[in-house]
């Protein structure tokens, strides 16, 4: 099944779209659209000392969604034939009820640029090739350490090709290739067990294992889990801390993030509802959400709408500059989206979603940081959060993270969640390194629908968070 | 609807002699509605489908699925999980599952009512969901989502070694977010009803929880850090039962990832504690009488007054550890058959939360957690999520509490549970949620 249809025009016929696009707009309606998907998946597993499965996925259908007013009509099938299009479409408009009439949609295609200059089509590349890596990510990391109890390595690529077609006239694509890899280690000691992960993923092709060698990432991943065997139990209560190079884009994530997607703040559900143009943050906070870096894990040349990804800047020198949008949201407000429309899949509606979210870079010496702390936390992993946009608390967890004592890194602690308020964490932090680095590839969960985002941060200290832990 | 049982057929008639082949497939209908300002922000009708296909060939296994029942993808769905066979290491224990005689209990798990609802009348329910909790409270100054939604799942399993069977479930729930404001201060709630038909589901008490749930909490301070007696709300005690579920499974014990892998027959928990997975429940939103496998399910005791009696087995583990399966095969059509829990719930004592409380000279109610899945390491036991609530001070509830983290470990909570209430209510999870009282948790606040 390598073989992958390569028609460069997309997945269906223009007029076919054009048709659907008509059968949609029946009973009336503002806006609709036609998302086409065809997704083929491959993973492989390496388990307790061997290969457990190799596992193929297709899946590939049409969303379809009717906007009339405030109302979405919205239908999936699996079914691309012109029957299975006409009904979906049918059922879409079934939330239209003003009697529209008959409306023309003739569709432009824009020939948008293809996102993803894959080198190497993961499809190519034969299936024991990857099953090879897997093998050298077990070897290595249980030739680490005899503590070493367990391996888990998993490889898995993806490639998405979409297809949108909208009444506005628009009609574009994308073909969006994702390669990821990751190493989870079990390490056994007289004070139980502890856990290490390490993972890598890009939106690129196999060259991916050009610039990344899968047996590093099994030491590091086999590394932490040994080091934490002699962890102490996590403090308790409010302390500085400092989060390594890469570590703490996930803070933003949940901190902030959530809190500016445009949907959110049309509901007032979240903190900073109302606030563009007001300080929010230290005057050297500037936080970036980008869909265009290249190669990154939640990059893509259009979202899941037809617009293109952008560099967007969301605070400026800690002043609130814009929200993050989506087609609905943008049109409301009679502004353009900024390429935020994100779903997880053709039988998903869109909604606003970040990208790869980024602390730009500050000018501070990262060892000056701790050396400048006398007690605290370093957390050089973070291990995702959830937050609660509407109040701003938000939690993070710690991975591997490090007692910090007299301005030194001493002893590693137990794992545990960290807790914040976003808009007075954005207030609080006292330091940004120049550093900066890319984190871990992470699935961004909302609503149910998950998709894949990256982050980055410089070293950074925040002068006052809650350490949950158990410590006195 | 199309004929799963066919199409699973028709595949395994497919397979070649040196092989055998398994056969999961899935057929879904689902309707969501969601209500904003008393207009439907969102109307989805959906159907879905799926396949997942195992082939197993001297103790190795390949995988395929794919999200659609067309012929031509099936063919080569089966072609794909054939080709990935190869790179397998073979394992003795790999084989797909075959009949071992228990006989399915007869479940009532679909009703026509919801499969004859007329959208009309789903549309009306989500609206009125959204009036009422308008009605209810002045301080309810914005409702983030108030939906309606419902599902009929079908599937089946099918394979060559002479499993055939299917299920069919309907399920339906309300639930609204709702955010209560005074000065400047903003807090939220949720409610929620759930059922197998619209009949059974409450608005008012859907409507009626939300709002308590987010007005109590206004006026939250942080609290000081403190090791403290907790109360385990319903719906955060079904959380809690969920990862210790997931510390009884099989794979992880015959992986070396489960805390509890040499303590069978142990005392491991306090012994007001018995723990049982019985998804043969109808009472439970999970319930169900085949595996992911297609084997009956059955009910299972895992902890009983405490000591450890069993983990929870599909297949391939229960083989490898010398036993049988214990028919809990869990997966989507995306995936092999793993394994899990799949209607947890503790045996409920007597008394209602109110009275649990008013035991509790110094403590706090916990009525919400988060990052149950960044600060919980299920494999070392350290347990440390967000938390808010209410102080429990001289047995009775005082001031609302917010940003701080309840912290300690998965094995110390088993043991310091105090006391389980007897307000048992099944949740739209895997476990059921009731009162739990727990002593000496660290929570780490100002």
């Amino acid at each position: 099944m390598t073989s992958i249809d390569d028609r460069p025009q997309g997945l269906l016929d223009p007029s076919l779209l054009q048709d659907t696009l008509h059968t949609a707009l029946r009973n009336g309606g503002d806006f609709a659209e036609v998302f086409v998907e065809d997704r083929r998946s491959m993973s492989a597993l390496f388990d307790d000392g061997r290969v457990e499965e190799l596992t193929g996925g297709r899946s590939r259908g049409a969303g379809i969604r009717v906007v009339v007013g405030e109302t979405t009509g919205f239908a999936h099938t699996a079914d691309l034939s012109p029957e299975g299009l006409r009904s979906a479409a049918r059922a879409a408009s079934a939330a239209a009820s003003g009697g529209g009439g008959d409306r023309t949609v003739s569709l432009d295609d824009d020939r948008s640029p293809r996102s993803s200059a894959v080198a190497v089509l993961p499809a190519d590349v034969p299936k024991a090739r990857k099953v090879a890596l897997l093998e050298d990510a077990d070897r290595v990391a249980r030739a680490e350490h005899d503590a070493i109890r367990q391996v888990t390595a998993r490889y898995a690529d993806s490639r998405r090709r979409i297809q949108i077609a909208n009444s506005d006239g628009l009609l574009t694509g994308d073909d969006q290739v994702r390669t990821s890899f990751s190493v989870s280690c079990v390490a056994s000691g007289d004070g139980g067990m502890q856990t290490g992960r390490e993972s890598v993923g890009h939106t690129v092709g196999f060259e991916l294992f050009d610039r990344v060698d899968v047996a590093d990432l099994a030491r590091r991943a086999a590394r932490r889990a040994i080091t934490k065997l002699d962890a102490v139990p996590a403090p308790s209560g409010e302390m500085p801390v400092v989060v390594g190079p890469g570590g703490g884009g996930v803070l933003f994530h949940e901190a902030c993030g959530h809190g500016l997607e445009a949907d959110l703040i049309a509901k007032s559900a979240s903190v900073f509802a109302g606030r563009r143009g007001e300080v929010v943050a230290a005057p050297f906070v500037t936080l970036v959400d980008d869909g265009t870096m290249a190669g990154e894990w939640g990059c893509y040349a259009i979202d899941d709408e037809g617009r293109p990804a952008a560099h967007n800047v969301l605070i400026e020198d800690g002043v609130l500059t814009d929200y993050m949008w989506d087609h609905l949201r943008a049109r409301k407000e009679g502004r353009d989206s900024s390429g935020n429309g994100r779903r997880q899949s053709y039988q998903h509606l869109p909604m606003v979603r970040m990208t790869n979210t980024y602390l730009a870079a500050g000018d501070a010496d990262p060892d000056e940081i701790v050396a400048d702390t006398e007690w605290g936390v370093y957390v050089a992993q973070l291990g995702g959060g959830q937050v609660n946009t509407a109040t701003g608390d938000f939690v993070f967890g710690m991975t591997e993270a490090y007692l910090i004592e007299n301005g030194r890194i001493t002893a590693p602690i137990r794992e545990g969640n960290l807790i914040g308020n976003g808009p007075d964490v954005l207030r609080d932090i006292d330091a940004i390194a120049g550093d900066f680095a890319m984190g871990s590839p992470g699935t961004c969960g909302k609503d149910g629908q998950g998709v894949p985002v990256g982050d980055g941060t410089p070293t950074l200290r925040v002068t006052r968070l809650t350490v949950g832990g158990t410590a006195a | 609807m199309p004929e799963l049982l066919d199409i699973a057929d028709r595949i395994v008639g497919w397979a070649n002699d040196d092989e055998h082949v398994e056969v999961y497939a899935v057929h879904e209908r689902e309707t969501e509605v969601r209500a904003y300002e008393q207009q439907v922000e969102s109307l989805t009708v959906a159907e879905s489908q799926g396949i997942g296909i195992r082939v197993v060939r001297d103790g190795r296994q390949g995988f395929a699925h794919a999200g659609t029942l067309d012929l031509d993808v099936l063919a080569e769905t089966l072609a794909e999980a054939r080709d990935n066979v190869a790179f397998a290491t073979p394992d003795e224990w790999c084989a797909v599952a075959e009949p071992d005689g228990v006989v399915p209990i007869e479940l009532d798990l679909h009703r026509a009512a919801l499969a004859d609802h007329p959208t009309e009348a789903k549309i009306a329910a989500a609206l009125e969901l959204e009036r009422l909790v308008a009605d209810i409270d002045p301080r309810i100054v914005g409702i983030e989502s108030a939906e309606y939604v419902d599902t009929i799942a079908e599937s089946a399993v099918v394979t060559t070694t002479g499993i055939r069977s299917t299920s069919r479930e309907t399920g339906c729930y309300l639930s609204v977010y709702v955010l209560a404001g005074e000065g400047d201060e903003t807090q939220t709630g949720f409610g929620f009803s759930i059922g197998r038909e619209p009949g059974d589901l409450d608005p008012e008490r859907a409507a009626a929880e939300a709002v308590e749930r987010a007005t109590r909490l206004l006026g939250a301070v942080k609290p000081e850090s403190a090791r403290l007696t907790v109360v385990l709300d319903p719906w955060v005690s079904a959380q809690f039962l969920g990862i210790v579920g997931s510390t009884l499974n099989g794979e992880s014990v015959l992986k070396g990832r489960s805390l509890f892998a040499d303590r069978l027959g142990e005392e491991v928990a306090a012994p007001l504690l018995t723990l049982i997975d019985d998804p043969t429940d109808t009472a439970a939103f999970t319930a169900t009488a085949a595996d992911g496998e297609g084997l009956a399910t059955r009910r299972n005791v895992l902890l009983e007054n405490g000591r450890l009696l069993r983990f929870v087995h599909n297949s391939y583990t229960g083989r490898r550890s010398g036993g049988a399966s214990t028919g809990s095969a869990v997966r989507g059509y995306a995936s092999t058959p793993g394994v899990g829990i799949q209607a947890l719930t503790l045996v409920p004592g007597t008394r209602t939360q109110a009275e649990m409380v008013a035991d509790v000279d110094d403590g706090l109610l916990v009525q919400g957690v988060s990052g149950l899945h960044s600060g919980v390491n299920p494999v070392s036991g350290d347990f440390s999520t967000g938390a808010e609530g209410l102080r429990i001070r001289g047995g009775e509830l005082a001031e609302p509490v917010r940003e701080f983290t309840i912290a300690s470990t998965i094995q110390k909570m088993l043991q310091d549970v105090s006391e389980v209430g007897g307000d048992l209510e099944w949740l739209p999870m895997h476990a059921a949620g009731v009162s739990l009282v727990i002593g000496d948790v660290t929570v780490s606040g100002a």
